[in-house]
């Protein structure tokens, strides 16, 4: 045997084995999106090959307040993307480029609050949340998601600021930058692709957040992930139905994320791992 | 003492770039990031802290008053505590040699170059962005199910016995829904660690006649372990608190099977509204996470001062 034929047998033995292994982890998601184009009767049914309807997702319009929840679930994702970002970029561009004594100690202490299991504090949250009025509104989940994704955001931005050369900066400031100016005319263009990935990893968080929605929303602020659980009863046994509104709850952010995979690692990671 | 160190260093203006004149601004922009997590973390800790040390249940508002350990002795005596933390304990154990292992080979697989590399990849890390509610529902209800579900209807197919998943393997069935959602995770970061090997080195290791086993085991492997200890540590927290795949599926059940201690504390505290007992069990899940957290900062803060070297 030739090493160039070695060479093919091999791509080939690895692409066949790869691809094997692919599709069976993807499997689930697949026959999600097969099964929702199905009607309930050939739900039951292993074919692939159907005549594909749309019947399930007007079942799931008719008979559920679908739009009310995928627009809960756009409101509390962009609201914490938006707010942990207003809350993170001057945080983090004060600490990669005027770095103190403590700004260390500073970094790891907000990554340590990360750490602190919700189940912890789901009692006096949950206690708190009610006495102010913030049970199942969606300011209330916003501002949940808000402090919980806030150190992954702090560093995130942090990591990314730290690449940028700080000679540019200090050129602005010499010229008469004000720290506003030298941030948005400055930072801001040239740190654009990292913060939109810190955003991207935090609109996927907190769009999959099911904890603490679960906990404190219900019928009025609950985002999809509570109204996907509301199929845990007998409901669930309607495939059609079940596959049809998990799919929509589910097709969004897999793109998102699928766009900023290479990103995410490191906002996963705090930097640990690029 | 510490002020007249000061003062000797400061008047040296040989480093004006440290502190710009009249920009305290920059300080200040810590302010509100700073203070929101200060009082996230002090005020519901000290409230779970308080909590459980008085009696307090939301159906029985006579029962008041100081209760000293009461609430712990109580949970200790719980015949779902020691359950729960075996059950965490196992959770999180099996789901870390799965998808640890799982990612280790994946990632040295995806490694190779090989037909449709970057779509096939799409394929793998998908799973992780599922909401865990779809993700228990769909493997509850259409995969595992003992009668219509897939593996069932398969099984029958090569003329075995069906099994049903979450009755008779609860912990089991958990473990493989959560392992699905977390494979991708450390695949994702360990290919990306593994992708930074060096190629000269690999190509090095070939010359002197290193095989594929020893090259994994004297290259690949110590160049992952960093990698490794993170995905390990990060998993361990977020597993720490898996929820609602075990209130979509099993409701803890049969019995406490599957109950974790993040279920028992939601049950106690908003099921039986004994607020100081399931406080007292947040005080143990604290404890947990600490541990672990404790070294991951301590790994997370050599980086960070390799950071600064460079």
């Amino acid at each position: 045997m030739t090493p160039a034929t070695m060479r093919t047998m091999r791509y080939t033995g690895t692409s066949v084995l790869a691809w094997v292994v692919a599709i069976a982890v993807f499997f689930p998601i697949f026959w999600i999106a097969v099964t929702a184009f199905k009607t309930e009767q050939q739900a039951y049914d292993l074919s692939v090959f159907f005549m594909p309807t749309l019947e399930s997702f007007r079942e799931v319009f008719a008979r559920s307040d679908y739009l009310h929840f995928a627009w809960n679930s756009i409101l509390i994702s962009v609201g914490v993307t938006l707010l942990s970002l207003l809350l993170a970029v001057p945080a983090a561009y004060s600490m990669a480029f005027f770095p103190g004594k403590k700004t260390q100690q500073v970094l790891l202490w907000m990554l340590s609050t990360k750490m602190m299991p919700s189940v912890g504090v789901l009692v006096p949250i949950y206690l708190i949340w009610k006495d102010s009025g913030l049970l199942d509104t969606v300011t209330g989940l916003v501002i949940i998601y808000t402090l919980i994704n806030l150190p992954i955001a702090v560093w995130m931005a942090f990591t990314y600021f730290n690449e940028v050369p700080k000679e540019i900066l200090e050129a602005g400031r010499i010229d008469g930058a004000s720290t506003w100016q030298e941030m948005i005319h400055l930072l801001l263009p040239m740190s654009l692709p990292g913060i939109a990935s810190t955003g991207l990893l935090l609109l996927i968080l907190s769009w999959n957040e099911a904890f603490w929605s679960i906990n404190l929303s219900s019928a009025n602020a609950a985002p999809l992930t509570v109204f996907i659980a509301s199929y845990s009863s007998p409901e669930g046994l309607f495939w059609a139905k079940l596959s049809a509104a998990s799919l929509l709850a589910i097709a969004p952010i897999l793109v998102v994320g699928w766009l900023s995979q290479k990103q995410l690692v490191r906002g996963l990671t705090f930097g640990a791992v690029k | 003492m510490q002020e007249t160190t000061s003062v000797a260093v400061s008047p040296a203006p040989a480093v004006p770039r440290e502190k710009p004149r009249g920009r305290s601004l920059p300080r200040w922009l810590l302010v509100p990031s700073v203070g929101a997590l200060l009082i996230w973390m002090i005020i519901p800790l000290g409230m779970t802290l308080y909590f459980s040390g008085i009696n307090y249940n939301l159906l029985n508002p006579d029962l008041s008053g100081f209760a000293g350990m009461e609430n712990y002795s109580f949970l200790w005596t719980d015949p779902a505590f020691w359950p729960s933390i075996f059950n965490t304990i196992v959770l999180i154990g099996s789901a870390l040699v799965i998808t640890v292992g799982g990612g280790i080979l994946l990632a040295v697989l995806f490694d190779q170059p090989f037909m449709g590399q970057g779509y096939a990849r799409l394929l793998v890390i998908a799973p992780f962005f599922v909401m865990p509610t779809v993700s228990a529902l769909i493997w509850k209800n259409m995969l595992m199910h003992p009668v219509y579900g897939l593996i069932a209807k398969v099984m029958i197919f090569f003329g075995l016995e069906p099994i049903d998943w979450l009755g008779e393997y609860p912990m089991f069935s958990i473990i493989v829904i959560v392992s699905w959602q977390w494979l991708p995770f450390a695949f994702l970061i360990l290919l990306t660690a593994i992708q930074s090997l060096d190629q000269e080195q690999k190509e090095a290791a070939q010359l002197d006649g290193a095989g594929p086993i020893s090259m994994f085991i004297h290259i690949v492997l110590p160049h992952l372990k960093r990698a490794i200890a993170v995905v390990v540590m990060i998993e361990t927290i977020f597993l720490l608190s898996i929820f609602a795949e075990i209130y979509t599926t099993t409701a803890g059940g049969p019995g406490t099977a599957t109950t974790n201690l993040a279920y028992l504390i939601y049950s106690l505290g908003l099921q039986q509204f004994d607020v100081g007992m399931a406080s007292a069990g947040g005080v143990v899940a604290v404890i947990m996470a600490n541990i672990v957290a404790f070294f991951l900062i301590r790994m997370l803060s050599k980086n960070l001062k390799g950071e600064y070297e460079k």
